[in-house]
C-alpha cells in the first residue's frame, strides 16, 4: 500500500475527489477535482502546486562528487557550476538509458541527483573507486513544483529571496516564511515554474505558506493528470512511458539509447571515460536506429473521420499513455506514439512518438491510428519539432 | 497593441469599414489570398464589441461582449490564431443564487448536476442529460447552416438548390422525432418548450434566458426557443462545449485576428472615422472620410450593421425603395446594457459562501421564469427592469493579469434595458446611473456586501452601445437574431448572401447571416464570397 508524501496532511484535504495514483510508493494525486481542467488552466494562466516528492532524491557528496557524477552521468558534471542545476540521463554499459534526471550542484562538492527510479543501489556500485558518500534522502526532503506565469510573483510574497536573478535551471538557498528551502527554476511543464525543496519536518509549514502567499495570484493546487498535459505540450519523455529503462527491460528492442529518445544533447561525448561512452561513440558514427518525434494529428483529417460516423471529434479527456502504432504512406508500421493529450491552448492533438530515424525529419507526414466506433482507421500525423508550447517567460 | 492612424497607400485592392472581430476575420482572410486590404476603424482600439479596455487603472474590463462559444474553430486555424495569442478557457459551471437563500449549479461533472437539480426536483435531474442529448443532437444537424452562406429558398437558380442541400444535410439525417423537436424550437416560446421538458422553475429560468439574449423579447414570446439550440451549438475543442472567456477579455480574439491579419499584410488604421462610401455609376469605388481623405479601393466591405452601411454609408439615394422599406422594417431594439465593476475582493453569495469552483462559471440571476417575465414586462413599458436578469462572470479568477492581485473585475450582461426608454432614448444619460444602481441593487440581494467592495463602475446603457460601439439602438448583434430576420432574410430578402445592390460594396459583419455573438462566421463568409467573385 503506498504511503503519505509530506504534503499529504493537505493534499489529502484538498483532493474532493479522491483521485490518487500509486508514484513510486506514494498516494500522488491525479487531480483534485473530479476534472483536472481548472488546474490545467492554473499551470499556464495563473499557478499550480504539484507535490513531486515521490521523485527519487540522493545526495552525493566527498571530494571526488564531481569526477565520480561525471562517470556515472553522460554529461560532464564537473563543469556544472554550483548554483546550477542540469538535465541528463545515465546509461548501461552498452550506452542504453537506465534513467534521465537531474543533477544540482548545491556547493563545490556537495550534489544532488533526482531519478524516475530507485538508482541508490546502482550509484554504491559505480562508487568504489571514488571517496564520496551517496545517501537516499529521498524520504527526507519534500518537494513542491510550484509552476505558471504568477509563480515567481508568489514566491516573492512569501520568501525574501531575489528570483528575478534567478535564471531557468538555477537554484539558490532561500528562506520562505522563515524556513530553509532550497529554490531551484526548474519543473516539468515547460513553463515558467519553481521547484521548492524542504526537509520533511518542515514541508507543512512551507505548503501552507505557499498556498497562503499564492491565493490572490489565484494559485490552485494541481495533481499530475493537469501536469501530464503540460509535460506533453513542453515535449518532455517520461520513463517507464516514453522509453524503458534498460535494467526493466526483458528484451534487448526495448531499450533505447539517449540519441534515441532525444536526449542526444545531453551526452558530453569526448572527455574523460564514462559508462556506455564507447557504446554512445560508435552509435553517434553509425547514426541511430531510432528518433523520438513530435507528431501533430492533421485536425482537419481526424474531424472528417469522426464525421464519417455522424460524431464531433472524440478527444481524451487528459494525457494517454497507451501506445498508438504509427505508419508510414505506404502503411508499414515505422514507430509508435507513447504518449499524447489534447493541447486546448495550442488546440492540436499532440502526441510523442518513437519513429524510425529516416521519418524523424520535422514535416513528414505519418499516419496515426485512431480507434472510432471500435473500428481502427488512420489518420495523418505531421512530424513537428518539441516542445510544442515554448513561451517566452519559461527562462525569461 | 498600437495600429497607425494614417493608411500608408491612397488605393487597396479591399478597404474594411469597421474593425470588429468580423471586419478583422474578413480582412484577414482577403490578405491571406494575397490583396491588399485597409481596415478603417473609428475607435483608437480594434474589436467594435470583442474589445477589452483598461477603463480603469490596473483593471482590464471585458466592455461589451464576454463569453464566447460560437467561434468557428476552423477560423481558429486557417488564421493561425493561437499563434497569435487567441487562447479560451471553458466556464466551469452555471450558477443560479436564488434570493430565499438556496442556489442551483450545473456543473461540467454530471452526477453533481444531477444531484443539484434533483434538491428541486427528482424527474427534472434525471431529463436534463436526454435533454442536453437531444439538443445536442440537433445543433449538430444545424451546424452546416451556420458554416455555409444561407441559401434563398425563393430562387430557381440551381446553384442555390445545391446550397440549400448542403446547409440542410445535417437536418435530411435527423429521424421523426428530431425533426418534430426542431419543429416545436421554431414556433414555441423559450419557456413553453422547457415546460414540456421540466417541471422545476429555478431549473428552466437560467436555461430559458439563452433565447432571450439581445432580442426584445420575453421568455413566454414566440419564436425564443430556437435560441435555445445556439447554446448547444458552441465548439470549444472540438467537441460540442459550452462557453469559455478568452483570455485578456473578449478583446483578446479581436487583437489576435487583427495581429494575423497583419501578418498576412493587412494594415489596420484606428481613429479614422469614414463618413461615406464613395459611389460612381452604381459602383463603390472607395470611402471618403470625415477629415475629407478618400481612399480608393477595388472593393469595399462594411462591418457596420445594415442600417449604418445602407442609410449611412450608401445613402437613400442609391437605393431602389424595396430595400429601403425592408431595412426599415429590420428590427433593432436593443433590450441590453452591461455594467462592468472593479472589486476589491471575490463576491460572496449568501447562498454559497466562500471562493469556490461555482464562481468559474456564469452566474444567472434570473431566480423564476415569473421574475424574467417581469422584468421583461417593465421593458415593454419603457422602463429599465428595476429587477432583471444579469448574467455576470469573474474573468480574473481564470486570468488573473486582467486586475492587481487580490482584486477582481466583475463583467454583467444586463437585460432588460430598453433603447426606447419612456424618456426618449437619448435622456439614457440621465438614466444611467440609475440604471447602474439598479444593477448593483440586484446584485446586493445576492451578494450582501458588494456595494462597499466595488471600487469603480462602468455603465454601459443601449444609448451607449450606439453612441461608443456603434451598434444601432444599441443592439448587441446587429439586429435582432430573430426568426424572421436570420437566413436568407438577414439583413433583407435577396441580399443575405454578403453583396448588396452596389456593385463592389459587400457586408460582413453581424447583420448578415449568420450573424450574433462572437463567431467570425459573416466575415469568413463575406471574404470567402468576394474572393469566389474575384471581386477583390
Amino acid at each position: 500500500m503506498p504511503i503519505g508524501t509530506p504534503f499529504h496532511p493537505r493534499t489529502s484535504e484538498l483532493c474532493t475527489s479522491l483521485f490518487y495514483k500509486d508514484w513510486a510508493g506514494y498516494y500522488t494525486v491525479c487531480s483534485y477535482d473530479t476534472c483536472h481542467e481548472r488546474e490545467y488552466y492554473a499551470l499556464r494562466n495563473a499557478a499550480g502546486l504539484i507535490d513531486v516528492s515521490p521523485l527519487f532524491k540522493y545526495e552525493v557528496y566527498g571530494k571526488d562528487a564531481a569526477a565520480f557524477l561525471s562517470r556515472v552521468m553522460v554529461k560532464d558534471i564537473n563543469k556544472l557550476k554550483v548554483g546550477r542545476c542540469t538535465y541528463l540521463c545515465w546509461c548501461d554499459d552498452h550506452g542504453k538509458v537506465l534513467d534521465d534526471g537531474t543533477v544540482s550542484r548545491l556547493d563545490d562538492t556537495y550534489f544532488r541527483i533526482t531519478a524516475a527510479e530507485p538508482t541508490f543501489s546502482w550509484l554504491m556500485r559505480q562508487s568504489r573507486r571514488f571517496d564520496v558518500t551517496i545517501e537516499d534522502s529521498t524520504d527526507k526532503i519534500g518537494t513542491l513544483s510550484l509552476q505558471g506565469p504568477n509563480s515567481r510573483d508568489i514566491l516573492k510574497n512569501v520568501g525574501d529571496t531575489d528570483l528575478d536573478g534567478l535564471r531557468y535551471f538555477g537554484l539558490t538557498n532561500a528562506k520562505l516564511d522563515g524556513v530553509d528551502v532550497i529554490i531551484s527554476r526548474t519543473g516539468y511543464t515547460g513553463d515558467l515554474g519553481y521547484e521548492v525543496w524542504v526537509e520533511r519536518e518542515q514541508a507543512l509549514n512551507v505548503y501552507d505558506a505557499i498556498m497562503a502567499g499564492g491565493r490572490d495570484h489565484r494559485i490552485q493546487p494541481v495533481g499530475l493528470d493537469a501536469m501530464d498535459v503540460t509535460r506533453i505540450e513542453a515535449g518532455y519523455i517520461m520513463n517507464g512511458v516514453d522509453y524503458f529503462s534498460s535494467n526493466t527491460c526483458l528484451i534487448e528492442s526495448r531499450k533505447s539509447t539517449p540519441y534515441e529518445i532525444g536526449l542526444g544533447w545531453t551526452v558530453d561525448l569526448d572527455r574523460d571515460p564514462f559508462i556506455g561512452q564507447d557504446a554512445l561513440k560508435a552509435e553517434k558514427a553509425n547514426g541511430s536506429v531510432w528518433a523520438s518525434v513530435g507528431l501533430v494529428y492533421d485536425w482537419p483529417a481526424f474531424e472528417r473521420l469522426f464525421d464519417e460516423f455522424g460524431l464531433p471529434p472524440q478527444l481524451p479527456g487528459g494525457a494517454w499513455r497507451s501506445p498508438i502504432p504509427v505508419y508510414n504512406k505506404k502503411g508499414l508500421q515505422v514507430g509508435q506514439a507513447t504518449s499524447g493529450a489534447w493541447s486546448a491552448i495550442l488546440k492540436d492533438n499532440l502526441a510523442l512518438a518513437t519513429v524510425k530515424s529516416a521519418y524523424a525529419k520535422p514535416g513528414t507526414i505519418l499516419q496515426i491510428e485512431v480507434t472510432v466506433e471500435f473500428e481502427r482507421r488512420r489518420v495523418p500525423a505531421i512530424v513537428t519539432k518539441t516542445p510544442f508550447f515554448d513561451p517566452p517567460r519559461k527562462k525569461a | 497593441m498600437k495600429f497607425s492612424n494614417k493608411p500608408d497607400h491612397p488605393r487597396y485592392d479591399a478597404v474594411v469599414v469597421g474593425g470588429g472581430h468580423n471586419g478583422l476575420t474578413c480582412a484577414a482572410y482577403l490578405a491571406k489570398a494575397g490583396k491588399s486590404v485597409l481596415v478603417l476603424e473609428k475607435r483608437p482600439v480594434v474589436g467594435g464589441s470583442a474589445v477589452s479596455e483598461e477603463v480603469f487603472p490596473g483593471f482590464t474590463y471585458t466592455v461589451c461582449s464576454y463569453v464566447v462559444s460560437l467561434f468557428r474553430p476552423h477560423i481558429v486555424r486557417d488564421l493561425e490564431l493561437v499563434r497569435h495569442g487567441l487562447e479560451i478557457i471553458p466556464l466551469e459551471a452555471s450558477f443560479s443564487p436564488l434570493p430565499n437563500g438556496d442556489s442551483l449549479c450545473r456543473w461540467g461533472d454530471a452526477h453533481r448536476t444531477r444531484r443539484e437539480i434533483a434538491r428541486f426536483s427528482a424527474k427534472d435531474a434525471e431529463v436534463y442529460p436526454e435533454f442536453s442529448l437531444a439538443m445536442s443532437q440537433l445543433a449538430r444537424f444545424t451546424k452546416s447552416i451556420i458554416d455555409n452562406p444561407a441559401p434563398n429558398p425563393a430562387s430557381l437558380n440551381p446553384a442555390e438548390f445545391v446550397q440549400a442541400l448542403r446547409s440542410s444535410q445535417g437536418l435530411r439525417e435527423a429521424n421523426a422525432d428530431q425533426r418534430f423537436i426542431y419543429m416545436k424550437l421554431l414556433t414555441m416560446s423559450a419557456a413553453d418548450f422547457l415546460d414540456q421538458w421540466f417541471e422545476s422553475d429555478v431549473l428552466k429560468a437560467p436555461m430559458s434566458v439563452s433565447g432571450i439574449i439581445g432580442t426584445f423579447l420575453g421568455v413566454r414570446s414566440p419564436g425564443t426557443a430556437y435560441v435555445l439550440l445556439h447554446h448547444y451549438m458552441g465548439e470549444i475543442d472540438g467537441a460540442m462545449r459550452a462557453w469559455g472567456f478568452a483570455k485578456g477579455g473578449t478583446g483578446g480574439i479581436s487583437t489576435a485576428i487583427a495581429r494575423s491579419a497583419q501578418s498576412y499584410g493587412a494594415e489596420i488604421v484606428t481613429e479614422a472615422h469614414v463618413s461615406n462610401v464613395i459611389i460612381k455609376s452604381g459602383k463603390a469605388t472607395g470611402v471618403a472620410l470625415e477629415n475629407g481623405d478618400e481612399i480608393r479601393a477595388d472593393t469595399v466591405i462594411s462591418g457596420l450593421d445594415p442600417r449604418r452601411t445602407y442609410l449611412g454609408l450608401v445613402g437613400k439615394e442609391h437605393l431602389d425603395s424595396e430595400l429601403t422599406t425592408q431595412l426599415g422594417h429590420y428590427k433593432f431594439r436593443g433590450s441590453s446594457g452591461k455594467v462592468n465593476l472593479a472589486v476589491d475582493r471575490l463576491p460572496e453569495f449568501s447562498s454559497r459562501p466562500g471562493d469556490g469552483p461555482h464562481l468559474y462559471g456564469d452566474v444567472a440571476i434570473a431566480p423564476s421564469i415569473q421574475y424574467l417575465e417581469k422584468a421583461y414586462d417593465q421593458a415593454k413599458y419603457g422602463d429599465f427592469s428595476e429587477r432583471p436578469y444579469i448574467n455576470m462572470v469573474i474573468p480574473t479568477l481564470v486570468d488573473p493579469t486582467m486586475a492587481p492581485p487580490g482584486k477582481h473585475v466583475i463583467s454583467c450582461f444586463v437585460q432588460y434595458a430598453p433603447y426606447d426608454i419612456k424618456e426618449g432614448a437619448s435622456n439614457w444619460p440621465q438614466r444611467r446611473e440609475a440604471f447602474g444602481d439598479a444593477v448593483v441593487d440586484t446584485l446586493e440581494e445576492y451578494i450582501p456586501g458588494i456595494k462597499e467592495t466595488i471600487l469603480h463602475r462602468q455603465v454601459l446603457t443601449p444609448w451607449d452601445l450606439e453612441q461608443e460601439f456603434g451598434l444601432t439602438e444599441g443592439n448587441i448583434f446587429h439586429g435582432e437574431l430573430s426568426l424572421e430576420q436570420l437566413l436568407y432574410l438577414r439583413p433583407a430578402a435577396g441580399w443575405a448572401k454578403y453583396k448588396t445592390p452596389v456593385r463592389s460594396l459587400w457586408m460582413c459583419a453581424s447583420g448578415t447571416h449568420p450573424g450574433g455573438g462572437i463567431m467570425g462566421a459573416s466575415g469568413e463568409l463575406a471574404a470567402r464570397a468576394i474572393l469566389r467573385k474575384r471581386a477583390a
